[in-house]
């Protein structure tokens, strides 16, 4: 019989361990959202998440995406020129960024940077009792610590993503212009014409979408941060691969909601 | 008053708290002693709810922790934590400040500012200390920042972890020092946690040697040095042998 059983122990665990971890992480999220509405509020802290989060994640979200709208512009003409189809490079390049590349890299960009950094800042606060010491002066710790930074990723990570499908349609129009041959004004009348409003919104609520994730992992991970710099390492690498692999999924869950025919 | 009866408190197979009775008498100085890793610092948290016990009762003057409204209760409360625990992004004004900025007590903001200036004077720190940061100081500055802190709004009750850890001999006298003074002239009661003998001596009114998760004796301060019992001689004359192990 244990020997039966035994295989189906050992898958049963980590099954149970991880569904126990997805309802702590809910449960955490909706203490966040149940706190976003109540008072009291602490703008200052909600600016200066603001701030780190979104202000200091363009370098790295612009860099991002004029590369990657240079490449895709490469690869769309490469792959186009077997089916006499070069020409829909500007086209496919805007609707590439917009709809996919631009929130899903934005994304995850902003999770190696942010989640990490939150994770590790309050994994830091926890293990050197300042979460305790927010406790005994009567300040809640998730409104304090959580709701800012969740509420400024949650509306700083779109405006990240359209400013990178900008910079990703700017990248891949200097490809198209200097690399590919492309009349300049055609390329971004082309680009103009093919998009439709909704390829941009769709991808803006992917952003709110993945900047929530990124700062909940974030603050989660750190608030149950374990012990000393170990803990405090582990944590973030758990926000960091929490944080990717969510936004990854929830990326294909938003993309069959918004276009599943 | 606060009063523990029967309290215990375990982490997985690890029985930290066994049963702790205590009475820790309004307006007293009382200071829990005992090894490293015997739950001191469990006990403390238990009795501010940052730790849940597991059974027992713990009052403050007759009214459950558990069921205090929790606001009103921390209210009541300041602590100096073992490292400051001071908030890093603040400056060190703000931190001193940081109950008197918010909640219903909250004061304007050059009000909190000029009491957190005076009470870093209190624990002997000038006021051009207050714009900077926490890591801009040494470690005696910032278990003084902590200590003014603490006594920011004027607790009646103040805890303190560890508060000589780390440091020298002549900084750790110093905040015995304080300590003692500002209960003294606060009429607060006290509670506080180590393993410092000096600070012991410098800071109780009372004694309470937690071992093996009990209380294993109690008593006033006079009485320390004489009482009989194995444990506190033991511990306070820092025996490598007798009933307390050495490699625990």
């Amino acid at each position: 019989m244990t020997a039966l059983t035994a295989p189906l122990a050992a898958l049963g665990r980590p099954v149970l361990a991880a569904l126990a971890a997805i309802g702590r992480v809910t449960l955490f999220a909706a203490a966040v959202i149940g706190h976003i509405f109540r008072p009291p509020f602490y703008p200052r802290e909600f600016l200066h998440a603001l701030m780190q989060i979104g202000w200091f994640s363009l370098p790295v979200v612009g860099l991002t995406a004029v590369f990657t709208g240079g490449a895709l512009a490469l690869q769309i003409y490469s792959g186009g020129a077997r089916f006499n189809a070069e020409s829909v490079v500007p086209s496919i390049v805007a609707i590439g960024m917009v709809r996919e590349l631009g929130p899903v890299l934005g994304g995850l960009m902003v999770a190696a940077r942010v989640a990490s950094s939150i994770a590790a800042e309050i994994g830091t606060m926890k293990v050197t009792e300042q979460i305790d010491a927010l406790v005994t002066l009567s300040t809640n710790p998730i409104k304090y610590l959580a709701v800012p930074r969740v509420l400024a990723a949650t509306l700083a990570v779109p405006v990240l993503v359209a400013v990178g499908d900008a910079i990703g349609i700017a990248g891949g129009w200097l490809v198209g212009v200097n690399r590919l041959g492309f009349n300049s004004g055609t390329y971004l009348q082309n680009t103009v014409d093919f998009l439709e409003s909704w390829d941009v919104i769709s991808g803006l609520w992917k952003g709110a979408a993945f900047g929530f994730i990124v700062a909940i992992m974030g603050c989660y991970h750190g608030m149950h941060s374990g012990r000393g710099a170990q803990g405090v390492g582990a944590a973030t690498k758990s926000a960091v691969v929490g944080a990717s692999v969510l936004i990854l999924a929830a990326n294909y869950i938003l993309t069959e909601l918004f276009f599943s025919a | 008053m606060i009063t523990l009866s029967a309290v215990t408190k375990t982490f997985g197979k690890n029985r930290v708290l066994r049963g702790v009775d205590l009475t820790i008498p309004s307006g007293q100085s009382m200071v829990i002693i005992g090894g490293s890793g015997t739950g001191k610092s469990v006990l403390l948290k238990c009795i501010l709810g940052l730790v849940q016990h597991d059974t027992g009762t713990i009052t403050l003057d007759g009214q459950d922790v558990t069921k205090a409204d929790r606001d009103a209760f921390l209210a009541r409360f300041g602590m100096l934590f073992q490292g400051g625990a001071l908030f890093d992004s603040l400056r060190v004004w703000e931190n001193v400040a940081f109950r008197l900025m918010r909640g219903p007590t909250k004061r304007p903001k050059a009000e909190a500012r000029e009491i957190a200036i005076e009470k870093l004077r209190r624990v002997g720190l000038k006021p051009e200390v207050a714009d900077l940061f926490p890591a801009e100081l040494s470690g005696g500055m910032q278990k003084r920042v902590g200590l003014a802190r603490a006594i920011a709004a004027s607790p009646e009750i103040i805890f303190f972890d560890e508060p000589t850890t780390g440091l020298d001999p002549i900084m750790a006298g110093v905040i015995n020092d304080l300590i003692r003074e500002i209960v003294t002239e606060m009429g607060a009661t006290a509670m506080t946690i180590t393993h410092d003998m000096t600070s012991v001596r410098a800071i109780a009114d009372r004694v309470a040697m937690l071992h093996d998760g009990v209380i294993q004796w109690t008593g006033p301060i006079a009485d320390l040095e004489t009482t009989p019992d194995p444990f506190v001689q033991q511990f306070i004359h820092g025996r490598a042998t007798g009933p307390i192990a050495a490699v625990r």
